[in-house]
């Protein structure tokens, strides 16, 4: 590693991650001096345009890539028009056990006499929740799904490469074009466009004022310099800021600091849902590697250290905090930024490129939290760059993840995107399905689809209160056959979904309406075009992600209720739910029959994924094309992220012998000690699922260090991966860590600081997850075979 | 068996994703029964050729229900204490223990059970020289039966492994030759006598056929397991170095450390463990012994 890159590196490492009220407060004052004197979009751009031109900035010792959310690595700043923290908030947040975000009691102070105040009764997270029915409040509080929009605002977002070819004033000219073409005469909304586009023109400018800012404190750092190549770095580096992003990149380190440039813009303007994500980066980098070596202007070590100066940048940037009771139980920092690598482009040439073998070489080296890295493997994708990567995740930073291609692009197909678009299209945050640079991929929330099935074994009441909280759907005991069952189960399940995008469509619309996002819709292809913000349908295409969470357990539940109860008889099901409404307390005899003695999804049994199929068919047809508020429709996907052990804490004994309150099955992995038969069986019974549906599955599996050492041992996971994606799986991802290892760690945690693992579509560090998460780890199913 | 019943045989256990039984990803069909007693055999349940009944003491919850069901009253003594004589291996007890405490070892399918199994894992395969290893106990132990998969599995285009003891005639070897991809053979030990002593039978038939399948054409991966004190000394490993390179085969030796992790399987079968006195082999004599067949030109892997 390079000398430069260890400080940066070190210090990356070393910030505590702190909140700075710097952003609330220049915020605050903004709209109680200005709402109401503008449309919507143009005071959002203009409170944007105030933060571009106010905020701290800031530019280290040894710096190529510059530029902070907050006033030094490790700041972030509180977003109060979403959700305001409470003076309790930020108590917790500075001192709870999992590392903190340190909060100056001053700070504490001015916040309670400057910000709160303002906020209360005004903030979306308020407004949200004074409107929503009781009936959505009670199945809420029962823990039958999340919602995503309460605290952060709609995000994974990702670009394509346009940012590349075209500067900000170019952009700029672009909306003054479709301002110009505006048809007031026949278009009713002409004038809101015009608000919008208008909105649109401030925040290019505002991003533009930042980066001439950066150029300033370069020129000014240059001048007291007193080391003639630090001196000549900074006025590369005010050279650089006074081009991008004002004008399209023309070499290797302006079209990194393009992109930092316009991440920085899209996560100071909001807190959108994992920040934003350059897409293919690779590729979009190669043509500027090239050309840089042909000029004999870069080298690749060059090439390498500027590189890593953005990995360590996006590094610095812990994610926004959360209020109320995820501030006090969610560990992570992480902000989901997630790069893509390998793939094809969009002319469905490979996509792998000499950067791509450089990044991997970056993942390597740093090890850091952030970003993440997705390796994208299609059909054309060389041997040789898999293998790359199974070098890496063999050393068990629990990244990079692998994703299908083909398979990536067949699920944008289903939907109507074009194949271009598609593939340049990929992953963001975890593992969701988008067209890059072209779509508002939103997440919804997770869906707690075993606590579906708990509703209809209790006639619509929640096993855990006794709260009627579904439609009665009818006795259990009465049933005389699976199908009686099975009813239930979908009428409960269409009443939830129902509930749950009747709600989010009215929250999505607050959104549009009072948090446009004028500067995101700005990078966003046909935003401009068609005058409409990116909440608003602005982009290419809109889409509604739900997410379904524990596929394994409902699946494992049903094929016990069915082998034990309908099947055989041998069990009653007033017995059943006796021991499952006292969590198996004196029936541990039925509990070990119900988990050892029933076939279980993940290995390759059709008895059981015969009955997954059967669940994920259901849930498509609940939620496939149901409208969203764009004129398009809500998807499923099939992620958990960390949400199984929220729902599993919500959900009472499952009649696959699982405790209450013990975590569901993650993404669409097995249930934690049900796959039996190794990683091979896993594949084939998660290939039984239709992927291609979806907008992306997770599926996780941990393995040992002892069995991915030889390089014939990395072929034979190369050809696991291969094999589950020739038979139509969108994702895997690998956590080589021993068991012996991660209880170490939990004993000795300090020594362990630096130990990732996967946790879902992300790796942590194991140390900074709560015990439940750290316990759910350890109880993934090792593949410890030898 | 009669003519008109499909072929059949007594397996103790199919292996998924088995990484260590030769090329690629394999699915490893264990056959039932085994003619030699090797002292670290690490497969006891795969020794005897009936079935067996394996107790695991630490998993029963007390429920009763093996007890309850047993029809020849072979556990009246209580869960843990099997009268062998009564027993019949019928496996009821299995079958109902909620606990998987025990655990009925080997089971009679036919080829077209085996082959549907083993379909399974063929998607894995493509492409790669992955496949089917045959292994037990001594899969040429049940030679038509073998002969039968073996076929089976050419006619799809499968990889097909045989690991075996070599300890059998030379002309079931003829017989399987032609279907087999590769041999996987042990040299457990290079002198007669020693040999027998380890393994209960002397080596004269293992290395005649060996030199005889080398000399036929067929492809051999010599394994040897590494038992501290008993095979791993210098002369030994010179000689067994002597023996691959006097054949007309690319020289190379898998070493296959010793373990002691069988020991506990010795235990739930309810039988003496032979290889009490053994020794885990440590780092160094492993890459000892691998430098010194690495000297004589062969090429070593470790753990197969």
């Amino acid at each position: 590693m390079l000398p430069r890159i260890a400080r940066l590196r070190q210090k990356s490492l070393e910030a505590q991650p702190s909140i700075s009220i710097e952003r609330a407060l220049l915020e605050t004052k903004f709209y109680q001096e200005n709402y109401g004197k503008h449309s919507l979009p143009v005071l959002r751009a203009l409170v944007f345009k105030d933060l571009c031109t106010h905020k701290s900035i800031y530019l280290g010792a040894d710096e190529l890539i510059v530029g902070e959310r907050g006033p030094c690595p490790g700041a972030v700043p509180t977003f109060p028009e979403l959700t305001c923290h409470s003076v309790e908030d930020l108590h917790v947040l500075n001192t709870r056990p999992m590392t903190s975000y340190q909060v100056q009691e001053e700070d504490i102070l001015t916040y309670a006499r400057e910000v709160i105040p303002y906020w209360q009764g005004r903030s979306m997270r308020e407004r949200v929740f004074a409107q929503v029915p009781d009936e959505w409040r009670r199945a809420y509080e029962a823990g039958l799904f999340t919602e995503f929009m309460e605290q952060r605002a709609p995000g994974h977002t990702a670009l394509d490469g346009t940012i590349y070819h075209e500067g900000l004033l170019d952009r700029k000219a672009r909306i003054q074009e479709h301002l110009q073409r505006l048809d007031y005469r026949n278009d009713p909304l002409a004038s809101d466009r015009a608000e919008q586009l208008k909105a649109m023109d401030i925040a290019c400018d505002a991003a533009i004022i930042f980066a001439e800012r950066h150029a300033d404190l370069a020129w000014a750092k240059a001048k007291d310099e007193a080391d003639p190549a630090r001196k000549q770095e900074l006025l590369r580096i005010a050279e650089v800021c006074r081009h991008v992003p004002a004008h399209a990149p023309r070499d290797f380190w302006e079209a990194l600091q393009m992109y930092w440039f316009v991440h920085l813009g899209t996560i100071t303007e909001l807190n959108g849902w994992d920040a934003m994500t350059p897409g293919h980066l690779d590729q979009h980098l190669a043509p500027f590697y090239e050309q840089g070596l042909v000029q004999k202007t870069l080298t690749r070590e060059q090439a390498k250290e500027l590189l890593s100066c953005l990995w360590i940048k996006i590094n610095n940037h812990p994610a926004p905090p959360k209020v109320g009771v995820t501030a006090k139980e969610s560990g992570t920092y992480n902000d989901f930024t997630n790069i893509n690598l390998g793939g094809v482009k969009p002319d469905s040439s490979d996509g792998v490129s000499e950067v791509s073998y450089l990044i991997l070489e970056i993942i390597d080296e740093l090890a850091l939290l952030q970003p993440q890295a997705s390796v994208h493997i299609s059909q054309k994708t060389p041997g040789a760059f898999l293998k790359a990567a199974a070098q890496v995740i063999a050393k068990g930073y629990g990244y990079p993840a692998l994703f299908n291609t083909d398979t990536v692009v067949l699920e944008q197909l289903r939907v109507g995107k074009t194949v271009e678009d598609a593939r340049e299209g990929g992953c963001s945050g975890c593992i969701e399905t988008g067209a890059f640079g072209k779509e508002a991929y939103i997440l919804t929330g997770y869906l707690n689809v075993p606590k579906i099935l708990e509703l209809a074994l209790n006639n619509g009441q929640d096993q855990l209160t006794g709260i009627q909280v579904g439609p009665r759907t009818g006795d259990a005991r009465n049933w005389t056959s699976f199908e009686e069952l099975y009813v239930a189960f979908t009428q409960q399940l269409t009443w939830v979904v129902d509930l749950k995008i009747r709600v989010n469509n009215y929250i999505e619309r607050m959104y549009a309406m009072y948090s446009p996002a004028p500067f995101l819709s700005v990078v966003i292809h046909d935003c401009i075009e068609k005058g409409l913000d990116y909440y608003n349908g602005g982009p290419r295409y809109n889409t509604n992600y739900i997410q379904c969470c524990g596929i394994g357990t409902i699946t494992d539940s049903l094929s016990a209720i069915k082998t034990h109860i309908f099947d055989s008889g041998a069990l009653g099901m007033d017995q059943l739910l006796v021991a499952l409404n006292n969590n198996f307390q004196g029936h541990e005899v039925l509990r070990l029959k119900l988990w050892n003695k029933t076939p279980f999804f993940g290995n390759d049994d059709d008895l059981a994924d015969d009955l997954m199929k059967r669940v994920y068919e259901s849930l498509f047809q609940a939620i496939d094309g149901q409208p969203n508020t764009k004129g398009t429709s809500y998807h499923l996907n099939m992620l958990s992220t960390t949400c199984h052990v929220y729902f599993g804490k919500m959900l009472g004994a499952s009649a696959n012998g699982r405790p209450s309150g013990q975590p569901l099955s993650d993404g669409t992995s097995p249930s934690h000690g049900a796959d039996r038969n190794g990683p091979t069986a896993v594949v084939k019974s998660l290939s039984k699922m239709d992927q291609v549906k979806s907008g992306g599955t997770l599926l996780n599996q941990r393995f040992l260090p002892d069995i991915l050492q030889s390089d014939q041992d990395l072929d034979k996971l190369c050809q696991l991966v291969r094999t589950y994606f020739r038979l139509g799986g969108h994702h895997i991802q690998f956590n080589v860590v021993d068991t012996k290892t991660l209880r170490q760690a939990q004993e000795r945690p300090e020594e362990y600081r630096n130990l990732l693992v996967r946790v879902a579509g992300y790796s942590d560090f194991f140390v900074d997850l709560d015990l439940d998460h750290q316990e759910e780890i350890i109880a993934r199913t090792a593949q410890e075979m030898t | 068996m009669s003519v008109t019943e499909p072929l059949a045989g007594n397996i103790f256990a199919i292996k998924r994703y088995a990484l260590h039984d030769g090329p690629d990803l394999r699915v490893t069909i264990f056959f039932k029964g085994c003619p030699l007693s090797c002292l670290w055999c690490h497969n006891p349940e795969g020794l005897n050729f009936g079935k067996e009944i394996l107790t695991q003491v630490d998993r029963c919850v007390g429920c009763g229900a093996c007890q309850a069901s047993c029809p020849t009253g072979a556990l009246s003594q209580g869960p843990h204490w099997r009268d062998h004589v009564r027993c019949t291996v019928c496996g009821i007890c299995a079958q109902v223990c909620p606990a998987l405490a025990h655990e009925c070892i080997g089971q009679t399918l036919t080829v077209a059970q085996v082959m549907a199994e083993i379909a399974k894992e063929a998607p894995f395969f493509e492409g790669t020289s992955g496949g089917v290893t045959f292994s037990g106990g001594e899969p040429l132990a049940q030679p038509d039966f073998l002969l039968a998969l073996l076929r089976a599995c050419g006619q799809r285009g499968w990889h097909r492994a045989v690991d075996t003891s070599a300890w059998v005639s030379w002309e079931i070897f003829q017989k399987i030759l032609k279907v087999t991809d590769i041999f996987l053979i042990d040299l457990k030990h290079m002198d007669a006598c020693e040999h027998k002593k380890l393994t209960g039978v002397d080596n004269v038939i293992i290395l005649d056929n060996a030199r005889r399948l080398a000399h036929s054409g067929a492809k051999i991966y010599f394994r040897m397991p590494l038992i501290p004190g008993l095979n791993d000394q210098s002369t030994n490993l010179e000689h067994t170095a002597e023996f691959i390179l006097s054949l007309p085969i690319a020289p190379s030796i898998d070493l296959l450390p010793y373990h002691g992790t069988a020991k506990n399987k010795y235990m739930k079968l309810g039988r003496d463990y032979p290889g009490e006195n053994l020794h885990t082999a440590d780092h160094k004599a492993i890459s000892q012994a691998a430098a010194l067949f690495q000297r004589r030109g062969l090429t070593v892997r470790i753990g197969g």
